[in-house]
């Protein structure tokens, strides 16, 4: 188990390591219009990096969520999907849904 | 200074039926519970999501120390991993940027730039009068911000009290948000092609290079989707 000096250290780098890029990124927003191409660029990245975050976090995921399997993971990301698009893009209902049943599909 | 109503009214953004509050406070609570279990005590966990608010570079920092890894290695592992918040806040702020709004506003607020606000931000500033919209950002970012910290300190007192398969339960509403939200939001045929496109690299460049597959994964699906999708209005 680490020790407190170096887990507030640890807190210190991760805090630094991410304010970099949101200041970075408030930084350069001053030089860039929202009708220029560099913008449009910019936001098909963002989108993408966040996708590719996301499969991740599916495929390989972090965390206590490794303990589950892949087909049932995808399996409930798949339904609650659906669900949102059937219930006229309502967020509460799946994501409540999400975790009951990846729940209940765990322990059987 | 902030104007108060525009303020309430991206504060209020935590209410409703696409309220972020839910999916933010389960995968905090699953932090905090972590962050437990790896040795941290009260005020470390709620420091970590006070100054860090990102939770994939959170999870990194949890994991690298459990490892062993050094300081220097979990700075260059977090940077990659939220590297993302970069074109984020690029694809964001000027959106709000106002010629007679104060520069330290953006400096300040580009703290609360994670996944659940962006998506708000993204999905509702064309409602809010230009000259404000900087104050609604501050309005959802306060909202979200103080959420997640809350809701670590929960997980943390809670830890004792969940079980694994509870805590499986609630890492799994994040992602599900997300792509939710991403969907909602594929309403032309660039980001459509950025979205599907990253959701397939992200994972499969994981295969090569775990620490660069989020870059690169964004930076080729985001370029060819704004290639094909340049020439389709927007």
């Amino acid at each position: 188990m680490a020790s407190s000096q170096i887990i507030i250290l640890a807190i210190i780098a991760t805090s630094l390591a991410t304010f970099i890029s949101r200041f970075m990124g408030a930084l350069t927003s001053e030089k860039v219009s929202v009708k220029s191409k560099v913008f449009q660029w910019f936001n098909c990245v963002a989108y993408s990096t966040l996708a590719a975050l996301l499969g991740r976090m599916i495929i390989f995921p972090a965390g206590v969520l490794d303990e589950s399997t892949l087909i049932i993971r995808v399996l409930v990301l798949v339904i609650c999907i659906l669900v949102f698009i059937y219930s006229k893009k309502n967020l509460v209902i799946p994501t409540i849904l999400s975790a009951i049943l990846l729940s209940f599909f765990n322990t059987i | 200074m902030i104007n108060p109503k525009t303020f309430f009214q991206g504060l209020k953004s935590l209410k409703g039926s696409r309220s972020p509050a839910i999916p933010l406070g389960a995968c905090f609570i699953a932090l905090g519970a972590l962050l437990k279990d790896a040795g941290f005590n009260l005020q470390q966990s709620a420091a970590s999501s006070l100054f860090t608010y990102a939770l994939p570079g959170q999870l990194v920092m949890a994991e690298s120390l459990l490892l062993g890894a050094s300081i220097v290695n979990i700075f260059i592992a977090v940077w990659l991993v939220n590297f993302r918040l970069y074109p984020m806040t690029v694809s964001l702020f000027p959106l709000l940027e106002h010629k007679s709004q104060p520069k330290w506003k953006y400096y300040l607020s580009c703290h609360f730039l994670a996944v659940s606000s962006w998506l708000i931000a993204k999905d509702s500033y064309k409602k809010i009068d230009k000259k404000h919209r900087i104050d609604f950002w501050i309005g959802i970012g306060a909202g979200t911000w103080s959420t997640a910290i809350i809701m670590t300190v929960v997980g943390y007192l809670s830890a004792d009290y969940l079980n694994k398969d509870m805590l499986i339960g609630l890492a799994i509403v994040n992602p599900v948000y997300f792509f939710c939200m991403m969907i909602g939001a594929m309403k032309n045929l660039g980001i459509s092609i950025a979205v599907i496109g990253g959701t397939i690299l992200g994972p499969l460049i994981y295969l090569v290079s775990s620490e660069w597959s989020l870059l690169f994964a964004g930076l080729i699906a985001g370029t060819t989707a704004f290639l094909l999708g340049g020439k389709n209005g927007k």
